[in-house]
Parts: structure tokens; sequence; C-alpha cells
């Protein structure tokens, strides 16, 4: 131990990489303590450094990145000192890593366990033997099910969560002192995070390791850490314990990512997010004064002169804010209130009837001899009715149809069976065969902008094309057209000629929203539009895409994993598992019990951002089934927490019916699930009541 | 695994089945008669009818086919229609010749290109890395008939130590003819170095560049584990592939080479057996080599699945 008792002790440190255009100083002064048995959650958007310092910490930089001051000790060890060869004894044994995307980060030509017990073989000098029974008993401490045949499986046998569980038990197999997690739980789905969550919560009980929790999540780190360290270009903004910072935000840049979060007690209709205008400073090109004063509301003419430096507010509080004075004064959170628009009822736009989609499935040999044909089921039945204006959340957990059912609609995917009207008409299921009229009112917004837009096009001209394909504009109609969307959409015009490089992903999806636009959709289809992006800028695109539709009048199918941001922007709100609809109501009644078991185990598994709220544990067991067998019954039985007998195996639940439409299949009478449910996740949230 | 293996074998038998059709089609459409060609340019009109009919070339075209196709699957390949010896053993010999050279040549030039792109890959874009590249991308643009009259002289006629001719007697043993077969097989070598070379290259950079190598590392693994245990199984990949192609292309076509040093190898067979509108050699060896190829990517997809769990394990 270092004479404060720290594991890890990083002080004052600054890292520089050599580029071409000079040296960058990506992560600049910065200091942390961690204790032992102590998680530290380190968040910050995407370009803050959070990787950076990480890997700075245990001597892991590329070869171009150098650590230029400071200091950093390892318990008793000075890492800033040690040469190379000493520091690769140390990887693995003192400080070990999960690391964010777990299919990626083990081998998959090697052995789960073996690569499990490599760790015991190189570091605890034991044979193959006892290597590979301690890679077991690390497997059975992570709560892995059926230990001995994981260990005997290879990477692509197992579902992300149990991956990330192989991480955890290879980076506990050492009994290190110090272990980074870099966003451990950010790929994998809701439900599964909230169990490894759990997992981390309930091992940190056993070891006294000392934890770095790097993650952009706000509700993960509320869940688990016990400081947070708010990092933003390179520097850290405000420290201190999560009940301290949570409560009083003593930085306006942790005030603007906590404003950026949507609410599970308030949605569009009452509340705009509040998002932090402009952008993250590149380590070039930083401000004189406050790094933040560009961004901040607060901002005064003194913060532009001098940068502020880290001080101690309160006991253990840090923030390196000149005007937490102002701050102090207000600390109740400052939501702009939406003017209630009076609701009228539109024209129904979409009406998809059973919709169905069975993907054969031959596996082997039987592809080349046509036998024993299996049906993949991704969509059994669903079926949506969608107003003008109006926007139907679908969630569910990942392979659970949501996308296949947007892909339907879209004619993208041929639907197997069902209908699908949309205005009254009724569709092809081939995108092939539906008239041109129709193709422009429906349009798709994809995940990943990158993907979506083509590289070699300027902006303007992804955008023109629907203009020219689908309705038919003159040149100069185009030109005026485009550089409207791109206004609507709040891109400077200048944009239009730019290439998808030179825009940030948040520019981008705002690009393909325009793109979107410019067909004149009656029905827009959002699948997963803003997973892949930092809050702040998350919460401007919800915010956008509101304002678009009650310009617009546009409806939108928004499919999202995240129930907090379907919560936010969704009238209606359908929950989807395996194939079927389980639970559909208006997104007040759904978050409202009595509600589905399943909804209540996505609920309870949202992490929010305010350390206050306590949640009802329930949790799934395992993953979702394969779509190729599904379990008899009512197919949620298999990992239902609240199964209510042997009815639920043998035969299908019905549909109950409460007031304003809001249905839920189940076997469980309303009576008893409002019983069961008590009064849900609402009530007990002291974040003060939406509405 | 087992179905995947039955399933390989079944597209090589769909394969070779096309490729002769493909292959007795091509043989239809040579110019010249058959009979003619047999018989020579003074023959009479009757012993040409005589000889069609005995040739069964007056049948439809698809009995002709099943029936030169139900021979050659029996054994009976025909007879030379130039020196009216049987196909079959002429064929096999320079196969066996053909798979001497190509089995030297592979162990000179695949565990020689696995070494230089692994070190390449290691010290990617510094001098070992450059030089590497540089030199094997220069054999591979240097023509056969330059690299090999180049190593005839120098290492042949100059230094003395090799054979410069490698006409082989049909009758040899693998270890008699060793000393005429190592010039031949530097010569295909220095080709087929540069491709294993920059395949092994680009499949390892890539691996290196992985989530799993990066936590190997921080494992804490010294780099000689990080290589053996976690790089290179997954980064031979791909050279397996371009191994498996170069196999087809030793036992078919190195037609200059063989040229070069008088090599009896089935590429020059086949080159001669066209020259001359000798049907059955044409047929027999092209044959041959279509099996060599799907065999070795057989074999390449075996390897490739003991690799790679995700294709073995099913």
């Amino acid at each position: 131990m270092s004479d404060n008792g720290a594991v890890l002790d990083v002080k004052n440190v600054t890292v520089t990489y050599e580029t071409d255009k000079g040296p960058l100083h990506t992560v600049r002064n910065v200091s942390l303590k961690i204790a032992p048995g102590e998680i530290y959650g380190l968040v910050g958007e995407s370009g803050s450094g959070k990787t950076t310092l990480a890997r700075a910490v245990v001597r892991y930089l590329p070869a171009n990145g150098k650590i230029t001051s400071g200091s950093i000790k390892l318990s008793d060890t000075d890492l800033y000192q040690l040469p190379r060869e000493e520091v690769r004894k140390i990887w693995g044994s003192r400080v070990t890593m999960v690391h964010q995307d777990p299919n990626a980060s083990i081998n998959p030509s090697m052995l789960i366990g073996d690569q499990i017990a490599e760790m015991a073989r190189i570091h605890l000098g034991m044979n193959k033997k006892q290597a590979r029974d301690r890679a077991i008993e690390m497997l059975t401490r992570v709560r892995m099910p059926d230990p001995e045949s994981v260990a005997k499986r290879y990477a692509h046998q197992l579902s992300g969560g149990m991956l990330q569980r192989v991480l955890i038990a290879t980076a506990m197999s050492t009994n290190p002192e110090f272990m980074i997690m870099d966003e451990p739980t950010t790929a994998l789905d809701v439900t599964t995070e909230a169990v490894i969550l759990d997992l981390i919560h309930e091992l940190m009980a056993d070891y006294n390791t000392a934890i770095l929790f790097i993650t952009h999540n706000l509700g993960v780190v509320a869940r688990l850490c016990d400081k947070i360290g708010v990092l933003y270009a390179g520097e850290i903004m405000e420290e201190g314990s999560i009940d301290e910072v949570f409560k009083k935000r003593l930085h306006p840049y942790t005030r603007g990512l906590l404003g950026c979060v949507p609410r599970v007690d308030a949605s569009k209709k009452d509340i705009s997010l509040s998002s932090i205008p402009g952008y993250i400073p590149r380590p070039d090109d930083l401000p004189d004064g406050c790094i933040f004063a560009p961004r901040c509301e607060l901002v005064e003419d003194a913060c532009e002169k001098e940068r502020p430096p880290l001080k101690e507010i309160a006991e253990n509080h840090f923030s390196a804010c000149r005007r937490v004075d102002q701050l102090q004064e207000k600390i109740e959170r400052k939501d702009e209130l939406r003017e209630h628009h009076e609701e009228e009822l539109g024209d129904i736009v979409l009406e998809a009837r059973n919709i169905k989609k069975y993907f054969p499935f031959t596996p082997g040999i039987g592809s080349l001899f046509g036998s024993k044909k299996a049906e993949l089921k991704a969509v059994d039945d669903i079926s949506v009715r969608m107003r003008s204006s109006f926007t139907m959340g679908i969630v569910g957990e990942s392979g659970c149809g949501k996308t296949t059912l947007a892909r339907c609609i879209a004619g993208i995917e041929e639907a197997t069976s069902g209908e699908i009207e949309l205005q009254g008409k009724l569709l092809a299921y081939s995108v092939k065969k539906r008239p041109h009229d129709t193709l422009k009112k429906i349009q798709m917004v994809f995940q990943n902008p990158d993907a979506s837009l083509n590289p070699q096009h300027p902006a303007g001209d992804s955008v023109a094309r629907p203009l020219i394909l689908l309705r038919d504009m003159s040149r100069k109609e185009v030109r005026e057209k485009v550089k409207e969307l791109f206004k609507a959409v709040s891109l400077p015009e200048d944009y239009i000629k730019r290439l998808p490089h030179e825009l940030s992903g948040g520019e981008k999806q705002r690009v393909a929203i325009a793109r979107a636009f410019a067909a004149d959709p009656a029905l827009m289809i959002c699948d997963e539009p803003i997973s892949s992006l930092d809050v702040s800028v998350q919460a401007s695109l919800m915010n956008l895409l509101t304002e678009l539709q009650d310009s617009a009048g546009t409806s939108y199918l928004f499919i999202s994993h995240d129930l907090s941001a379907v919560r936010h922007i969704s009238d209606w709100i359908a929950v989807v598992y395996l194939g079927r609809l389980w639970e559909i109501g208006s997104a007040e009644d759904v978050f409202i019990p009595p509600y589905h078991p399943y909804t209540e185990a996505l609920l309870s598994a949202i992490p929010i951002p305010d350390p206050e709220v306590k949640q009802d544990r329930i949790r799934l067991k395992g993953s979702v089934p394969s779509p190729l067998n599904i379990p008899s019954g009512c197919r949620f039985h298999t990992r239902c927490p609240r199964k209510y007998g042997k009815i639920c195996e043998k035969e299908e639940p019905p549909w109950q019916d409460m007031e304003d439409g809001h249905r839920i299949c189940c076997h469980i009478p309303l009576e008893e699930l409002r019983e069961l449910q008590g009064d849900g996740l609402l009530k007990k949230s002291s974040a003060g009541g939406g509405s | 695994m087992g179905s995947y293996f039955i399933r390989r074998i079944g597209f090589i038998i769909i394969t070779l089945i096309l490729a002769s059709i493909i292959i007795f089609s091509i043989t239809q459409f040579l110019p010249g008669d058959v009979a003619q060609v047999i018989l020579g340019q003074f023959a009479t009109e009757t012993a040409i009818a005589n000889l069609r009919e005995e040739l069964g070339l007056n049948e439809p075209l698809h009995m002709q086919y099943l029936n030169w196709a139900g021979n050659f699957i029996q054994g009976d390949w025909g007879n030379s229609l130039v020196s009216r010896m049987p196909v079959r053993p002429i064929v096999t010999q320079r196969l066996v010749n053909s798979a001497m050279l190509a089995g030297l040549a592979l162990l000179i030039y695949v565990p020689l290109g696995i070494v230089l792109g692994v070190i390449a890959a290691l010290k990617r874009d510094r001098l070992p890395d450059q030089m590497i590249t540089g030199v094997s991308m220069a054999f591979v643009g240097l023509p056969e008939f330059v690299s090999g009259l180049l190593l005839i002289s120098f290492l042949a006629i100059g230094a003395g130590w090799f054979p410069a001719n490698s006409s082989i007697d049909p009758d040899s043993t693998f270890f008699q003819s060793l000393p005429y077969l190592i010039l031949p097989a530097i010569t295909v070598s220095l080709t087929g170095l540069g491709y294993v070379a920059r395949m092994t290259r680009s499949g390892t950079i890539d691996v290196l560049r992985s989530d799993y190598v990066r936590a190997a590392e921080l494992k804490g693994l010294p780099g000689s584990q990080v290589l053996t245990r976690h790089v290179l199984r997954n980064s031979l990949l791909p050279t397996v592939t371009i191994v498996a192609m170069g196999i087809g292309w030793l036992l078919g076509g190195l037609i200059v080479t063989e040229a070069v040093y008088g090599y009896p190898g089935l590429g020059r067979l086949l080159v001669y057996g066209i020259q001359r509108q000798d049907l059955p050699i044409i047929q027999a060896g092209s044959m041959i080599v279509v099996a060599v190829y799907s065999l070795s990517n057989l074999a390449a997809d075996i390897i490739y699945g003991m690799l790679n769990p995700r294709i073995r394990v099913d």
C-alpha cells in the first residue's frame, strides 16, 4: 500500500501522442486514486480520453503515445518508472482488464477454458491440470451455468453475456489488485447488462480489487460505482462520491450530461431533453480558458480567460468550475417544459395485421439433399396500427424480431404472411413490387450512419437522391429543397458539399434523417437510430425527431433497446419477445403496473442515473431461446420470473384488456399482477413526478 | 465436421462431372477430324469411315460422352493418337514427376514465405518489412524464363552445382531425381514465395490488430506465446487457401519452367497434346489437373476447418 492506502494513485498524468501535425496532449494533468474494493466510474463522451487514460495507467499505449509527465503508483510500485519487461509481468497478475466487446476480445480458435487457464499458468505457476481446474473454478465463481462444458467450447458457441462472464472470470483469476473495465456492458442487452452489473457487484464483496470502470452510461455508474470522475476533452471536470455528484452536480458539464438522459417518468409531450450545444474540442484546438466554456450555459467573460483548476468544494468533492457557487444555489433539474398539444386522433397511416416472417433453415448436409426443413420464426403473428403524427416504440432484447418486423413493413424483407396496409391501400410484401408513390411514403433511418451513407457521395447528394428518384423534382427545385432539409435538421448549408467522413456520427445521422424526410414520408422506420451515439447527441436527435414530427406530421416506428429513449419519444409502446407481441399500450401505461412480467424485467433492468432510485431486482435467466425452437405454451415461460404454473407451459396466454387500449398477453390475472408489482418503478423514483 | 466433409466431397463430385463435360465438349470443337488425324493425310474415304464407325464417332454426342466418361472412370483412358501407346501410364508418369517438383517447391516456399510474412507483419512499415515486401514482389514479377535462365547460368553453368538440364529418366527414383529438381523448384518458389509471404503478412497484420491479441498481451503473455498461441492459428487461414491454389498451379500450369529445364511434367505434356491434337492426352491430362485442383482445395478446407472452430464444430 502507498502512504494513503490507495491501490492506484495517479498524479498529474499527461499523455501525448506524436502525430504528423505535432504533439497532441490527449489527457492532461489527470489525478485519481482508487482504494481497495472501490469502483471508480470514469464517464465522458467519445473523444474525452477515457480509454487513453486507462491505457496510460497500465502503460499500454501505442508506439506514438507517451506519458509526458506525472506519476502512476500501483500500491508500492512506481509503474511510470518500471522497465517495459517488468510492466508485462504486472499485466495479468496485478493489473487485469475486462474489454468492451466480449465477442472480439476472445480468441475465436482457442477453447474458452484454455484462455482462462493461461492466466493461472503464467502468473500462478500452475501446471496444465491445475490451471484447467482453476479455469473451471473461476467460471463457477462468475455463476456460469455448466462451467465444465463451457470450458470446452469456443467463443462462437456462447452468447454475449456468457462471453462477458468469461472475460470477468479471466480477469479475476489471478486475484489482481487493480482491474480496468472498459465499457464492459455497452455491447450487451439491457437485461444482460443488469445481470452482469449484479455479478460485478457481488464479486466485489469477495475480492478486494480496486476497479476503474469506464463507461458513457451514467445510469450504469449510478448503479454500480462508489466514486465518479467526469472526464471532458482530457481533463477531469468533476469528481466525488456517487451520491454527492449526482445530487449536487457541481459542474455544468455533469449537469448537461444528466439532462440529456431521457427520464422514465416523462415523455416528449412534457419536456424537451436538454442537450449540450456544440462539440467536444479536439486536443489541438482547445479554448484558452475553461475547456467547457464554449458549450456552457453559465459562461461569463472570466471563464474564457483562465482555465479553472480542479478544486475541492466539499470534502472529497472536486469541481473545475469557477461558478460553483451559482451551481450550488440551483440544484433542481431544469427541464424545458413543452406545451401540451391537445391531441386529436390522426388518420390511420399503417395497419399491419398478423405479420409473420419465417426463414427456412436447413442445417448441415440437409441443404444438399433438401431434407428436414426447419423454420426460424423471426416474426410470428404481430399486428400494429399507427395513426399520423404518432410514434410507436418497439422494445425487446436483441434477437426478438424487432428489426425483422420493421424490415417486413418496409418491404426489404418479404413477409411470409399477413397484411400491410398503408393509408388504406394494401401493399405488396416486396419493396420491388410496390408502386412508386408508396415507396416514398415509407422511409428508413438505420442504426449505423457510417454504413448507410455512401462514402463517395457528398452529404447533399445523398439527400437529393430521393428527391430526384421519388419526387421527380427539377434540378433547381432539388437544390432549394436540399437546402431547406439541411436547415430543418439544423446542419449548416456548407455541409451539403461535405463527404460523410468529414462529419461526426451525430451529423451523419442528421443527414440520414434529412434523406428520409426528403421523400416526404408518411411513415418513418427508425431502427436504433441513436444507439451508437453519445448521450448529448442522442438527446439533440430525439428533440430533432420530435420537432420534425410536429411540423411534418410523420409517424415513426421507433425501434430501440433503450427503454428510456423509447419512453421519451413514443406515444405507444409495443413489447416484443421471440417474434410475438406481449404488451401494447400508451407509453405512460406500459411503464405503470400492471405490466407484463417481461416488461417488468426490462424496466427493472434500465440503468437509471439517479442513485436514490431503488429498483426491484427482477432478472431474467439465460438468453433469448432460439427462434428455431420456440418453447411451448407461453413462449416466455422458460425465463419468466413470475411463472404462474403448469398452464404457462401448456397453453398460449390470452390477451387481457385494460382501459385505453392497454393490453397484456399473460395467464396471470390483472388483479394479481397489480398486487405483485405494487407501485412499480415510477412511484419509487425520487426524481420528481414528471407532470 | 462430418457433414461438412461429406458436403464438400459431394461438391467435388459435381465439379468433376461438370469439368468432364466441359473438357469433352471443348475437345469436340478442336479443328480436324479424329479419324483423319489418326490415319494421316493420305487415307482413303472408306478407311476413315470405317475408323469413325470403330471409334464410335458416328454415335450421338451424349453417347460418345457417356462412353468416354464410363471408360475413363474404369481406368481405360484410351490410346494416344500420335504414339498409339495407352494414355494412362504416360499421364500418371508425368503426374508423378509434377508431384515431385511441386512437393519440393512447396517444401521450400511455404515455410519460408510464412516466416518472412510473419516477420514483415511484426516489423510492419519498418526496414525488414520493406525489404521482404519489395524483394518478394520483384520475384513475383520476374518471368520464370528469366529467373530460370539466370539460375542456370549462375548455379549450373557458372558454379556447376546443379545440372542445367532436368530431363530425368522415367525410371529414376525421387532421390536420384533430386539434384535435377532443385533448380526448377527454386525457380517456381521465387514466384510462390511472394504470394505466400504477402498473404501471411496481411493476415497477420489483421490479427495483430484484433481485440483478442490486445487482450492476450494485457494478460501478460510473453510475446512469443502471444504469437504462437493467439496470432498464428488465426492469421494463417488465408495462407492455407493461397497454398492450395498453388498446388493446382504447380501440377498443371508450370509450362514455362518445365520448358526451360526440359522437365517432363504434366504441363508440358498438355501443351504437347494440344499441339498434336492428341485428344485422349488432352482429356486425361486436363481431368487430372481438375481433380488435383479440387482435392487440394478440399485439403485446404479441411485444414481451414481444423484451424477455425467456427467451421469445424457444427
